[in-house]
């Protein structure tokens, strides 16, 4: 049970429930890696100390500065595991997980350019950093060519390339070249004072506002050993399962459309403007940002708003399950979602794909379940979860989800327990690190803070399921036309903001 | 088939009345009266994120759903800038998104109008101040109209896209 050695060698993590850490020396970093793997566990996210922004030398000014970290999700919890690096040494290097995980790869490229620190990767091409031009694999045969798209698409979507090799319509491989909405926001956290971190983490991906800035304030609050009030931490669910479910409803319309079923677009978007009229009506505003806060919630229900809100909630669900009932009728829409797009189990676990892309792959892990924070320890949510892997079977995911957020949120917004909304906190000392975990729409959002001195940030990392999800789209595009890539895309829905950071 | 038609009939008409003009909005007023009255009459919108969080995007979509009505107002959303009357332009812009946007904006043909959309793309906003960004729209593009808010409402944005295309009061 070598697993197990691992995590009863680790130390507690404040933040995310159960959560622990592990420092390790060189040769174990990918014994631990090899051991998470073949336990079934996970890569949740990867990242690196930043380089000093003046000197574009990695920081220096203690020796556990500079150091390299992974966070797996294994079936005792969530580990974090810490190799530092010799401070002395001019070129850290450290051992590259990609043969492992291969979600891997582009977070260590990633890494390096925000860091100047790299693995042994043998794929170097920047990926954040744009200078020079991008070396895309090429494909060769007898009447294979290339279509370059991007990085501004047709739609309103946000930008990124995408470079497919076709034999007539049929795509041979998809290598996508992300990166283009890079702004700095690692850097730019440790500008700002802690407790004002969760407005910047919200904005991350502002379609998972609350599942970031309430991953951001779980590992604050359990830095600053603060006990968020019951109510607030019903609210916080309250608000992610209405974030849950409005990104579902936008999908679900797209979805249809994007199969050539316009009725579908109209019916859902009617519905999630429905939702956010409701949701502003409650809240004072139509997307959730601002509204996590340290210590609980910036804003309180009444019992009164609270159930308004509930009758919106039920009537939009209730009438997105009779939509699912055309969508399932609707021949052409059948033949459009069954088996476009499948990534079928066994690939799914080799890349390691989480959240409800991995769900509608036949993998189960829905944090809410297997890790839950508080309410969902006492939410009891039912995973949705599909064997398909292609469009249809993500549709249906989604579909199940819709169903049980409402239920939940029919649950939270009956019962708000009595007290708080927000009980007031202090900067956690220096040096005191925490991670939050929260179960977003996409799947897990992980954010790794570390405070710096005089209630500075010396470090937060934000991490996006995205990441290991979009090399799995390259992979369940290939054998597909290319007119179904819109669709497939869409079926998977990742971020780019939220992983070009 | 008989239930999508159903559901059509018993829904019906959602749409809802098009916002005033906002003259708050207004940056600059670079085109001629008669250029606008006649971009009003069908006008070619493309959206380009220049570094957004992508919250702007979402309220840029849902100017699509049937309460807002935009094609009934005749404004239309075109795949490429070449179609396009005015650029829809979210986020601060970035780094690695300045090329692009200018490329964009080169390809518009004149007479062209831009509408800045969200806090970021008319000063910055939180994510101007990080170190990949070069900040607010228009320190790259000229800009006619912003649209303060993050994310603005679509009913303000639809606003910023009517007041570009109204003769300056
Ligand atoms: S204005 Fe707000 S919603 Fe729009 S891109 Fe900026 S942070 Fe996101």
């Amino acid at each position: 049970m070598p697993m197990r050695r691992w995590w009863d060698r680790a130390q507690p993590v404040v933040g995310a429930p159960g959560a622990r850490g592990l420092g390790v020396g060189g040769e174990e970093w990918l014994q631990v890696a090899r051991d998470v793997a073949a336990s079934g566990g996970a890569l949740l996210s990867l990242w690196i100390t930043l380089e000093d922004p003046g000197t574009r030398a990695p920081r220096t000014d203690s020796p556990s500065d500079t150091a390299v970290y992974c966070a797996y999700l294994t079936d005792h919890g969530v580990l974090i595991v810490e190799l530092a690096l010799a401070p002395e040494d001019e070129e850290p290097r450290y051992p590259g997980l990609e043969e492992i995980f291969p979600a891997a790869s582009r977070l260590q490229r990633a890494a390096f350019d925000l860091s100047g620190v790299r693995s042994s990767d043998p794929d170097t091409r920047p990926w954040l950093n744009h200078e020079k031009p991008y070396e895309f694999v090429r494909v060769d045969g007898e009447g294979v060519h290339e279509i370059a798209v991007g990085p501004v698409h047709a739609g309103t979507i946000e930008p990124g390339h995408f470079r497919f090799s076709v034999v007539g319509e049929k795509v041979l491989r998809l290598e996508t070249r992300l990166g283009y909405v890079h702004k700095g926001i690692e850097r730019r956290f440790c500008g700002l004072p802690i407790l004002e971190g969760h407005r910047l983490a919200a904005r991350v991906s502002g379609d998972s506002a609350v599942a970031f800035s309430w991953a951001y304030c779980q590992a604050l609050e359990g830095m600053g050993g603060c006990a968020v009030p019951r109510r607030a931490v019903w609210l916080r669910a309250a608000c992610l399962e209405l974030e849950r479910l409005a990104n579902h409803i936008g999908d679900l319309g797209a979805l249809g459309n994007d199969a050539g079923f316009a009725f579908g677009l109209a019916q859902f978007s009617r519905l999630k403007e429905d939702l956010l009229r409701a949701i502003s009506a409650a809240f004072g505003r139509r997307y959730l940002f601002d509204i996590v806060v340290p210590g609980g919630m910036a804003v309180d229900l009444s019992q009164e708003t609270a159930d308004a809100l509930a009758v919106t909630v039920r009537a939009v669900c209730s009438e997105a399950i009779e939509l699912r009932g055309i969508y399932d009728e609707h021949e052409g829409v059948r033949d459009r979602f069954t088996a476009a797009g499948c990534l079928e189990t066994p690939l799914a676990v080799r890349l390691g794909v989480l959240g409800l892309v991995g769900r509608a792959s036949g993998l189960g892990r829905d944090l809410r379940v297997d890790v839950p924070c508080p309410p969902y320890t006492e939410l009891h949510v039912a995973r949705a979860v599909q064997p398909g892997g292609d469009v249809a079977a993500r549709v249906a995911v989604r579909f199940d989800e819709v169903r049980e957020s409402g239920r939940l949120l029919m649950q939270l917004l009956s019962a708000l327990p009595d007290g708080e909304r927000a009980v007031a906190m202090d900067s956690p000392a220096d040096g005191a690190f925490g991670v939050g975990l929260v179960e977003g729409w996409r799947g897990p959002v992980l954010v790794a803070l570390q405070a710096g001195p005089e209630g500075s940030i010396r470090r937060c990392h934000p991490h996006d399921p995205s990441w290991q999800n979009w090399p799995a789209l390259e992979y369940a595009i290939m054998g597909n036309i290319v007119p179904d890539f819109p669709l497939i895309n869409k079926s998977f829905n990742l971020a780019y903001s939220g992983v070009d950071l | 088939m008989l239930k999508t038609l159903r559901k059509i009939a018993s829904i019906g008409l959602v749409s809802e009345a098009a916002p005033a003009t906002d003259e708050l909005l207004r940056v600059r007023s670079a085109l001629d009266e008669r250029i606008t009255s006649v971009l009003g009459h069908a006008l070619c919108i493309r959206h380009v994120d220049a570094g957004s969080c992508n919250g702007c995007e979402l309220e840029i979509q849902a100017l699509g759903n049937p309460y807002h009505n935009l094609e009934g107002r005749n404004l239309r959303f075109v795949a490429s800038p070449r179609h396009a009357d005015l650029l829809l332009v979210t986020g601060p812009v970035v780094r690695n998104m300045e090329a692009a946007l200018k490329r964009v904006y080169a390809a518009t043909p004149d007479p062209k109008l831009v509408v800045a959309v969200g806090d970021c793309g008319c000063t910055g906003g939180i994510l101007g101040e990080c170190p990949a960004s070069l900040g607010r729209v228009s320190s790259v593009i000229p800009v006619d109209v912003a649209v303060p808010g993050c994310p603005p409402s679509p009913v303000r944005i639809l606003q910023g896209i009517l007041t570009a295309i109204s003769a300056p009061a």
